[in-house]
């Protein structure tokens, strides 16, 4: 049997840099390599001697598309050093900030990053020739969660609004009562997008996974909650690093996660979807059963639709949270400083983003570690790789290239946050 | 007979992708604007990658590796029109923090085996290796003033794009001033507008986004901080954020290092 090899010098729709190389001899795969090239950032050696005030806006410029999620897990490892709780109508407007940024990030990859392989088109502008209509709408889908995050947050991208203890201004009920009849049209939407995903056509492949996501004593997560696995894992977030470690491989700019004694995990929506089928609204619910969703989905490449169930459950909970807003007497709580740790864990859209900071008792930070998503899931989608060129190994190499990339963006997987990421060579000696 | 569609491509270095983004954020002129060029290379978007030359290439982000280094002098060969969109590309962006330490250190507390990654001592803006025609500002860039850029390269004019600062924005738009109110640290009267003002309109001082305006007078700023209560370590952090190598805030900042 021949040797050969499956290369992706760079690879497209996935937010940075990244390549593919897979090696098969003899009829077996022999090398999996997902090569980060993005050059390294260094934010955990710059943020040491910052102010504590600053991680929020520092941390959001490592990804442009999830800047609301370094914001979050941010703010809470600091108020977790400081012994600070935010509640009431603060939590509540962070979780609808949050719900926006899911609605935007999962829309751009449902529509424009992941849908064209699905359907065998190069980007979304092509396929917006031939489905005006689907384009457009999943335009407008973006642009509603996008409205919340402007109006939340200031600007779409690297929001200016966000601080330790709350925010700088909060919204009147008037400015945010424009946005429910958004969201019943984008609810709607994305009703059709989960049915819209779910007629796609799907390869067989599934494997064996630890999910690993938050869980929470009432919400679908997104801030908080414990840590938990379809394998037993139940632990509190500052626990996280007796349990996962991070390991630099020589072809990567990326560190790679890796739980301790187990190695590769997946988190992100369908880890969060398994795990919290049962925390989702009723609305998201059904619209998953209507398309045969429920737990437990271990096909990767189904992906897609978990996040356009993810997107019905987002759109409906920023309703609940825009009809009953009530204006909060103040926009932060009192943020008083204090030497100690802090850890934060949030579900970004890509999945956990873990951050832990030391803070001394001058406020600024000495010490900060951040551990995102896609470092998590980089372990995974090689194992993903692997399994799949094995199963498909008489498949033409084009064929075979372009599945490939496509089990790559089952992840959605963000190479600038991760580099602290990715470029697929398949390559045969 | 319609001119001949102009060959784009859209290049990433060092950065976030906010900026490349930030032309899919603009959901209502996405379509019209992807109708009006030919997207040849824009790996973030599409598979289809065609080889240069190009008429137009955007570039986001800055050059931190000698890979880099090679790469942009290749891009600008095959660029007829170069125009460089965000604060990494055009003053180093916040991976500049790094210009002012040893990158060996940064990369030994980062990585756990540092003779794995290649980076430069610096983290520079595109202009410092090769010609730019234009710079279009910010952390990240206004989309509003990305379709301006693009929509005055295909009439053949020059972007309106304005060098005055936020203050002059803030006034514009009728907030009151938080520095002077309240107290409050604000860039705004070294900052270029192009936020539209963002920060003071929602109650906190500019954190200097936009880089240095046109003329700026930093060192008196510098001295309103220091009677507002502001130490010289903060008045550096504060010169030293998202443009902390474009030149006026690196002296700055400079001059309040111990």
């Amino acid at each position: 049997m021949k040797n050969r090899t499956i290369k992706v010098d760079y690879l497209a729709r996935v937010e940075g840099q990244g390549a593919v190389l897979i090696k098969t001899k003899s009829g077996q795969v022999s090398d999996v390599k997902l090569r980060i090239f993005e050059p390294p950032r260094f934010f955990e050696a710059f943020l040491r001697g910052r102010k504590y005030s600053e991680a929020p806006d520092i941390t959001a410029r490592i990804c442009g598309i999830c800047p609301v999620a370094y914001q979050m897990s941010s703010v809470h490892a600091m108020e977790n050093a400081f012994g600070i709780t935010v509640d009431g109508q603060l939590r509540e407007l962070r979780r609808l900030l949050y719900c926006g940024e899911w609605i935007e990030s999962h829309a751009l990859h449902i529509y424009f990053l992941h849908a064209p392989d699905f359907l065998g088109y190069d980007d979304a502008i092509q396929l917006a020739k031939d489905y005006p209509d689907v384009v457009q709408k999943a335009l407008k889908l973006k642009k509603i969660g996008n409205d919340i995050v402007a109006l939340l947050g200031g600007r779409e991208i690297h929001p200016i609004n966000v601080k330790v203890g709350g925010f700088y201004r909060v919204p009147t009920r008037r400015e945010l009562a424009p946005l429910a009849e958004k969201l019943k049209w984008a609810r709607d939407a994305a009703v059709e997008t989960v049915k819209f995903t779910a007629g796609l056509p799907f390869m067989e492949f599934e494997q064996d996974y630890e999910f690993i996501a938050l869980r929470h004593t009432s919400e679908y997560p997104m801030n908080e909650g414990k840590l938990v696995s379809n394998r037993g894992l139940d632990i509190g977030i500052r626990d996280y690093e007796f349990y996962f470690e991070e390991s630099h491989v020589q072809h990567s700019n990326a560190l790679h996660s890796t739980m301790k004694q187990k190695g590769a995990y997946f988190v992100g929506p369908l880890a969060r979807f398994n795990l919290n089928f049962d925390r989702l609204s009723e609305i998201a619910q059904s619209a998953a059963k209507d398309v045969g969703f429920v737990p437990e989905i271990r096909n990767p490449f189904k992906g897609i639709v978990v996040r356009a169930i993810e997107v019905v459950y987002a759109c409906e909970e920023a309703l609940r949270i825009v009809e009953s807003y009530e204006e909060p007497t103040a926009a932060a709580v009192e943020v008083v400083p204090r030497a100690g740790f802090g850890f934060g864990c949030t579900e970004a859209p890509r999945g956990i983003l873990y951050h832990r900071y030391r803070i001394g008792d001058d406020g600024l930070i000495k010490d900060a570690k951040i551990v995102p998503p896609t470092a998590q899931n980089l372990g995974t989608i090689e194992n993903d790789l692997r399994g799949f060129v094995a199963a498909n190994i008489d498949m033409p190499k084009d064929w075979l290239t372009l599945r490939c990339e496509q089990a790559v963006r089952n992840y959605d997987p963000c190479i600038s946050c991760a580099t602290h990421f990715l470029k697929l060579d398949i390559e045969g000696s | 007979m319609a001119a001949k569609k102009p060959k784009v491509a859209v290049f990433k270095f060092s950065s976030c992708d906010g900026c490349q983004l930030s032309l899919l954020d603009a959901e209502e002129e996405f379509l019209a604007v992807a109708g009006a060029v030919d997207i040849a290379f824009f790996p973030e978007v599409s598979r289809r990658m065609l080889k240069g030359p190009y008429d137009v290439g955007f570039v986001e982000g800055s050059v931190s590796t000698p890979h880099d280094v090679e790469y942009i002098r290749e891009i600008r060969k095959q660029c007829a029109t170069l125009i460089t969109i965000g604060a990494c590309a055009t003053a180093g962006g916040i991976q500049a923090l790094r210009n002012w330490k040893d990158v060996k250190d940064f990369t030994n507390i980062v990585y756990a085996s540092p003779e794995y990654i290649s980076a430069l001592d610096r983290s520079l803006p595109t202009g410092s290796f090769v010609h730019v025609d234009f710079e279009l500002r910010g952390c990240p860039i206004n989309k509003y003033q990305l379709i301006e850029v693009i929509n005055a390269l295909l009439h053949q004019r020059k972007p309106s794009i304005p060098a005055f600062s936020v203050c002059l924005e803030c006034k514009l738009r009728g907030n009151v001033c938080v520095m002077v109110v309240q107290g409050i640290p604000c860039l705004g009267p070294v900052t270029q507008t192009g936020c539209g003002a963002l920060c003071p309109s929602y109650g906190r001082g500019c954190y200097g986004c936009f880089g240095p305006s046109d003329s700026p007078n930093t060192a008196a700023l510098a001295e309103r901080f220091s009677e507002l209560g502001e130490t010289k370590y903060d008045i550096m952090l504060a010169f030293r954020g998202f443009n902390a190598y474009a030149n006026a805030f690196r002296r700055e900042s400079d001059s309040h290092e111990k």
